[in-house]
């Protein structure tokens, strides 16, 4: 925990929810481009039906509904560059990295869960 | 210790706003200091004092509204949330109010303990 406000704190945004069929993904990157304003340390990560907001090729026109996905693509440019996939996550739906729309660490769930003891706060949806 | 809280669900449809209700009182009543409460995504509908509960259940939106008065709790609903369901100031219950989503990450940085109450 930093103390006297110098040093910036870890801040986890966790991703569990497909991208459409509710709004909590796009809700949650919306937290997570304006804690890039905030000098935090910030990592994001997908896992369960999470992993499907990065899916290349989403077309969204059939349900009239935004979409989003090419935000993902601009987080790089807030300094947000630590994006994390959980490997399990990928192979129980039959996707590969090769699949995902941004460069991402794919970690098992083991090391997933140690970086996430590792954050200070942990926003998960 | 200093907790910030999240409400990420509405009213009634899902324990996680009683949850929450529930901790902050508990945390108040153990000395604790309750540094803010911020409702997003459908949380947003717990701020709305159009809320008409039967005369026999809970009033959750008054219930908030008793916390703030009673405790000095900010509760603060964000913006972009509450104008996409229908809430603004014109329909916000007493001890709520709007601002932006910067409130939660200030949150998440200055209280000791960030507690998400969600699916």
């Amino acid at each position: 925990m930093p103390e006297g406000g110098s040093t910036a704190k870890k801040f986890m945004f966790v991703n569990r929810k497909a991208p459409y069929g509710t709004v909590y993904a796009l809700e949650s990157l919306e937290v997570v481009l304006i804690s890039a304003a905030f000098d935090q340390d910030v990592s994001v990560a997908f896992l369960d039906d999470g992993v499907y907001q990065l899916k290349k090729g989403q077309q969204t026109k059939g349900i009239e509904t935004k979409n989003f996905s090419p935000t993902y693509r601009a987080l790089e440019g807030y300094d947000v560059e630590k994006l994390y996939v959980e490997r399990e996550s990928l192979e129980a739906r039959g996707l590969t990295e090769a699949d995902l729309l941004v460069d991402v660490t794919v970690l098992g769930s083991r090391e997933l869960g140690q970086l996430m003891d590792e954050q200070d706060v942990v926003l998960s949806c | 210790m200093k907790f910030g809280i999240l409400v990420n669900e509405g009213p009634y449809q899902h324990q996680a706003s009683d949850s929450a209700y529930l901790f902050c009182k508990a945390a108040l009543a153990k000395g604790h200091e309750v540094y803010r409460v911020f409702f997003y995504h459908d949380g947003v509908g717990n701020s709305t004092r159009l809320t008409e509960p039967p005369q026999d259940d809970r009033n959750i939106v008054q219930r908030w509204s008793k916390l703030a008065e009673e405790h000095g709790v900010d509760l603060v609903v964000c913006v972009a949330a509450a104008l996409r369901r229908g809430i603004k100031d014109d329909n916000l219950a007493p001890g709520f109010r709007i601002s932006g989503l910067g409130q939660l990450v200030e949150a998440g940085i200055q209280a000791e303990r960030l507690v998400v109450f969600g699916d």
